[in-house]
Formats: structure tokens, sequence, C-alpha cells
């Protein structure tokens, strides 16, 4: 359970090239032109490849695996990028790679890979990642199928080129890439606390020729429980560099204010709350990474594990951001002060593909009670 | 990898071969455990032979060096021997305090001549040891130990006495920290002694605990003599052996808060007992417990293998040892609880089933956050040496 030479090089470049080029000021004029994303940022991304990270190398990826972009996204975490990164580099490109033809993935992958095009997964409807209710439907026809239904709150939703649109047929789930252009798509956003916008999607009598269908007809189940590891483990590593960024601001501030005449870091009812979230976080790193490596053996433990990761890092951010927040006093409840977006960031990521309680309560039925 | 494919080959058929059947089963209480030395009385034909048989091939200590007696395997065949025992259930063939805590201190800080004296016995199990650490005054605080040690020229004198000492009355040997001189620093002036526990003038005396047991002792020492090739490493400079013990009892007693090998998983236990509706556990809020529980078992677990595999690579953090133990205990003493929850009012039983062990067990897990250093030390120590918060 250690970073390879090749891992740990990615993760101090990511670390470089992100304190540069997207500090938390970046974030901060981005909100303050309304603004809801940093293109820039993507296309620089881009230029280093990193949309390709998981992506096999026959479709132009670099092929890193899970905990190469798991590395990338807990330092992504740190500086609150905002980039497709995880919802099309990640997540997208994960089930295209696991369900596609060989025909999409050469359709799609290379592309995502050079960040040209980003897709995303639009399968919710609940607003809680409840994907045993999804009725969105795919009805049969003469040129290929009409999807009709309603995504809820797809974050950049709006933004992306494609669309992994999740229809169900009974018991049956299948996946269809539905470019973003096509006629009877509508979108709607919602502006998201953190100054990303949620997109609402209809598809209104949407057709798609047979060819936009990944896998086979009702037959995505499978890569879809994948498809949610790999989501509940990669968001679960950008929690965690959310959850060391604050908790290291915090202990820099309890080190340098003063109060009744003493550094308040001196005071022990801070320092063992403090001890006490350091140890929360050295435990959360040893989740993140576990769930990661599964997803790169595809281990059996795969889906405990990402569950695992994703309700305990729901968990320690909770108490990192809150704690930050607290710990900094008035000036931490200040918009000019930082620590705010953190806890801002670490509440939508929490309910990112499923929360604590969709985790928690995945990971129980995985382990038979 | 071929060779460690070989190796878990060798290991299995070895295993399979000479681990007796009654060590094949899950440990019930605290009796089942087997600690050696000359006072040991075996509890079975099985469990003596698998002491024997472990011992000689020294996998009692599989990672410590050939030459007194280890295994001398590396970290990954010490992990594909663990593997393999978990496997099938195997007990450990030793609990000692001379494997988990004195022998890696004498690996690094004892001359040649005590490492062929002492350690041999520890792996084959002759010899039991006891810690002399705490004193009446000196818990929390235990540098201001007072225990004296006088050079009386060819050997040094004892008095003194120590608490909560694990198990004096059947130990065998202890090794002791005592104060070589009051004229400095509390830190400066601390040796570290060897001694046996039947030379004249040691006394013990159990200290029963609300679980009604009596694992611990007060230790007294009445002019007790010790030969001076009994001191290890340097006078006035046993503080930083003792130290360095403690991480290793840390990590030990952290080592509590693992999953037991081949025991149902806490949800899987409540299940048996509360009944599942549609595959859920029929009470919620237990399963909520139970999941939290769970989550944190299965994280910390994770974490120990983490640092196990940082500090060989020569990465790991320093005080790591006060996370685990912190960390561990307080996650042990959750897990009895949830044992008492899931027992319901059966679990309150003291003198029937197996003697009380559930409510036993419980009662004595609430000192795993009080030995080896309290918690609130333990999260004293990471706030300053690690997180570096001002004293």
């Amino acid at each position: 359970m250690i970073l390879n030479e090749e891992q740990q090089l990615l993760k101090d470049s990511a670390k470089a090239f992100l304190n540069e080029s997207s500090p938390v000021s970046a974030l901060r004029a981005m909100r303050d032109s309304g603004d809801d994303h940093m293109p820039e940022l993507w296309s620089k991304m881009s230029e280093m490849g990193w949309p390709g990270v998981v992506i096999p190398d026959a479709y132009s990826g670099l092929e890193f695996g899970y905990v190469g972009a798991g590395v990338v996204l807990e330092e992504m975490g740190r500086t609150l990028a905002l980039s497709p990164f995880l919802s099309s580099a990640v997540v997208a490109a994960s089930l295209i790679n696991r369900l596609g033809s060989e025909q999409l993935k050469e359709k799609y992958l290379p592309a995502i890979a050079s960040g040209e095009l980003t897709a995303v997964l639009a399968a919710d409807e609940t607003g809680h990642f409840d994907l045993s209710r999804i009725s969105t439907t795919a009805t049969a026809s003469e040129s290929g199928y009409t999807l009709s239904g309603q995504k809820r709150g797809v974050i950049d939703g709006h933004n992306a080129d494609l669309l992994l649109v999740v229809t169900s047929e009974g018991d049956a789930v299948s996946v269809f890439a539905v470019e973003k252009s096509t006629a009877g798509v509508s979108f709607e956003t919602r502006l998201m606390v953190d100054s990303q916008r949620a997109a609402d999607i209809t598809l209104d009598n949407v057709t798609v020729n047979e060819n936009a269908l990944l896998g086979t007809f009702g037959g995505a189940a499978e890569a879809l429980e994948f498809t949610i590891d790999v989501a509940a483990a990669c968001s679960a590593a950008e929690m965690l560099g959310v959850a060391v960024e604050t908790f290291e601001r915090t202990v820099m501030y309890l080190k340098d204010r003063e109060q009744f005449g003493s550094k308040i870091g001196t005071f022990q009812g801070l320092q063992h709350r403090a001890a006490q979230l350091f140890a929360e976080i050295e435990v959360s790193k040893s989740a993140v990474l576990a769930a990661l490596q599964a997803l790169d053996t595809d281990s059996d433990k795969r889906s405990v594990l990402a569950s695992m990761a994703k309700a305990k890092c729901s968990k320690v951010v909770q108490n990192a951001t809150e704690e930050g927040v607290q710990m900094h006093g008035g000036i931490g409840m200040t918009d000019e002060f930082d620590i705010g977006f953190f806890m801002k960031r670490a509440a939508v990521c929490r309910q990112s593909y499923g929360d604590y309680h969709f985790h928690a309560d995945r990971f129980a039925t995985l382990r038979g009670y | 990898m071929e060779n460690l494919d070989q190796f878990r080959v060798e290991t299995r058929e070895w295993l399979e071969a000479n681990c007796p059947d009654d060590m094949r089963q899950a440990m019930r209480s605290d009796e089942d455990q087997c600690w050696g030395g000359r006072k040991w009385v075996f509890s079975s034909e099985g469990q003596q032979l698998w002491l024997e048989r472990m011992a000689a091939k020294g996998w009692t200590a599989p990672r410590w060096p050939t030459e007194y007696g280890g295994g001398g395997l590396s970290g990954d065949e010490a992990k594909v021997l663990r593997e393999e025992m978990a496997r099938i259930g195997a007990r450990r063939p030793l609990s000692s305090f001379g494997l988990d805590m004195l022998g890696p201190a004498l690996l690094l800080y004892a001359t040649q001549e005590q490492k062929e004296q002492y350690i041999p016995d520890i792996i084959n199990g002759k010899i039991r040891w006891c810690q002399g650490y705490s004193e009446p005054n000196a818990g929390s605080d235990l540098a201001s130990l007072r225990t004296k040690a006088e050079d009386m020229g060819d050997y040094y004198q004892i008095n003194g006495s120590k608490v909560w000492t694990s198990y004096a009355d059947k130990a065998d040997w202890i090794f002791c920290l005592v104060r070589t001189d009051f004229d400095c620093p509390k830190h400066e002036g601390i040796s570290f002694l060897l001694f046996d526990m039947a030379s004249e003038g040691v006394s013990t005396k159990p200290i029963k605990l609300i679980s009604g047991t009596s694992p611990f002792c007060e230790t007294f020492f009445d002019n007790v003599q010790v030969p001076k090739g009994q001191l290890v490493g340097t006078l006035n400079k046993g503080w930083e052996i003792a130290k360095y013990l403690l991480t290793h009892e840390r990590e030990m007693i952290g080592g509590f808060g693992l999953a037991g090998g081949g025991m149902k998983g806490m949800g899987q236990l409540a299940a048996a007992k509360r009944g599942t509706v549609d595959g859920r556990l029929r009470d919620t809020s237990l399963r909520s417990e139970a999941i939290s529980f769970e989550l944190d078992e299965m994280a910390f677990g994770l974490t120990i293998e983490r640092i196990t595999e940082e500090t060989k690579a020569g990465q790991g953090a320093g005080a790591s040892s006060s996370i685990l133990k912190m960390y561990g205990t307080e996650l042990n003493k959750l897990r009895q609880e949830l044992f008492m929850a899931i027992g319901s009012t059966d679990a309150l039983n003291f003198d029937t089933d197996e003697k009380g062990a559930l409510v036993r067990n419980w009662l004595r897990s609430k000192a795993n956050s009080i030995e080896g250093g309290t918690t609130e030390v333990q999260l004293n120590i990471i706030a300053k040496r690690i997180l570096g918060l001002p004293a």
C-alpha cells in the first residue's frame, strides 16, 4: 500500500501544476465573474494528458490506472480545482471502456483522452443517487431507439458534449451515448453552493441510432456497478484532498493565532480535537488507497472497499471542514477568508455519486446485513 | 514472486500437517491463549505441540534473525505466513510480552551476549516476561518513576514498587525501569534492567479489576540484588529504550482494534441474533451502528497494513504507534459495546456462558484506552510530535 515511483511523480507534478494554475483564488475569481467552470484550466490539463489517465493505451490514454487518477484528484481537492476530470475522464470514460463496443470505444475514448470531448453520466433521477428508481425509457424504433425521461442534478452536465443516459427496462438497465446537440435534449441548470451548476436534463422523444447503445439492451447492470465503484473511490480521493488541505490550513492557524496571551494551539481542548482529526485522516488515506488499488486489480472486494472509502471520507471531510471553520472562529465564517470554500466543495462532493447513507447501506448489503 | 508463491505452497503444506485441530478453533476467551514460561501448564497436548513445532521453525518470531532462533523471514514472507495461518484459523502459538515488547528492544540495544542469553528463550516460550513500568505515582507521567537502583559495586540493589504489572505473578523475569540518578531532569536518570522474578526480595500482589479477573499486579522490590551484566544499554539512558519499547507496546495494544480472523463481522453477528427484513438487519438503529463500526474497523485494518509497509520502506511517520494505539483501543471498546448490545440481557451473565466471558471482556476493554499510555496521552503525542502544536 505504497505509491510506486510513477504514481508519486504524477502526484508531485499534479501538486506543482495545480498550485500554479489553479489556487483557491482562481475559484474565487471564477465565482466572482459569474462563471460556473474553468475551460482554460481544462485546456492546460489536457495538454498534459490528464484526461487520458485511466484510458487504455490502445485508445490514446495514459493507462495510469485508478491509483493514478486518485492521486490527481486528491491534489485537485486540495486546491478546489474545477474540471471535468472526475465526471468525464474518469467516470464516463470508465463506463464506456467497460461496456462499449470496440466501435464506440474508438469513437469516444481517444477524444475524451485528448480532452476535446467531455462526457458525463446521466443516471440519477431521484437526487439521492437511487439507481433502482430510473424511469427514463428507451423504446426500440425503426431507426434505433427513442429515449424519454428526466435526469436530475448532473453536475456540469450542461457543459458536457456527450451524455451517458441510463434507461430502465423493468429490472434491466441500458446505457446510451447521446450527443448534447441531439434534438429533444434540453437543460435547466441550478447554481450550487460551490459555484458549479447542476443540470436537470429532459429527454423528450430523443431519437438515437442503434449504435448509440453501449453493450447490449438491458445489459448494463454490471458495468454500472463498476462505474459506481469508480465514482465512489475517486470521489473519496477528492474528498481526502479537501480534508487534508483544510486540516493543514487549520493547524497553521492554531500555530499562529493568539488569544489569552498564548497561541491557541497550546490549548489541550483544541490539540486533542486536531489530533483526533489527524488520526481520522490517516485512516481515510488507507481506505482510499485500498479502494483505488482494488479498482486497478478488479478485486472481488472492489465494491465493498469503494463504498467503505466513500462513506468514511464523507464523514471525515465533513468533520474536517466543520472543525476548520470552528477553529478559525469568526474569520472562518467570512466570505473573505478561503476556508469556507472547502466546506462548500465538501458538501457537493459528499452528495456526488451517492452520499454517506447510500454507501453505508450498500456496504452493509454487500456484507450480508 | 515465484519464490514467494513457492514459500506459500510450502507454508500451507507445513501448517496443514503440523497445526493440531484444537489450535484451529477460534479462541473463546483469554484463557485459550498460550503464554509459556516456567510455570505454564498447557491446556492441551495440541497447545504444547503447536508451540514446540512453531518455535522449532522460529515462527513464533517470524521476522527475527535465525542466529537467535527466529524465523528470519522477509516482510513479504511473514505476511504470507500470517495469511496462511488465518486461512486455517490457526491460533497464535505464543502470546508473549517478550515477543511483542522486549525482544525488539533487545535486538536494537542489547549486547551480543545478552541477545544470546535472552532471545532464544523468548522465541521458544521458555521464559515469560513482565513489564515493570508504571508506579503508584507514575502513570501517564511515566518518567517521574522513583523505583531506585543503587550501585553496590558488583550489583545493583533495587527498592521500590511497580503497579499495573501485567501478569507479574505468572512471569519468570521482568524488564524494569529504575531510577539510577535522582539529581538530573527526570528523563535522564532512568535505566533499563532485566531480572529474575524469583530473586530474593521480589513479591507480587494481584489487583482485582472490575471484570473480576486479575491480569495486573502490584510488584514490590525489597533490596533485590541484580547483577550488573543485566543492565541493557547505557546507564541513565534507559528512557530511550523505554520509549522504543513503548512504540511496540502501543502497536500491540492497537492491534486489539483489528477484526478477529475467521470471525463473523459485527453486522452479520447482529443479523444472526436479530433477524433480517428483505436482507437487511431488522433493527435499523443497530444496523447503523454496526455499519459505522465496520467502516472504521476495515479502514483501521488497512491503516495497519499501510503503516507497516511504509515503515518497511523507511517512510513511516514517527509517532504512528500513537495513532494506532489510540484508534485501535477506542475501536475495541466500541466493538465490546456492540457485542453487549447484540447479546442484550444474556450478555450480562457473570457466571454462566463461559464464566461471563462476554461481559468480562467488555469490562476488560475499558482498560485498553488507559494501559500503555492513555488515549489522552496519545493525543498529546500526536499533537506535539506530529502536528508540531506548541507546548
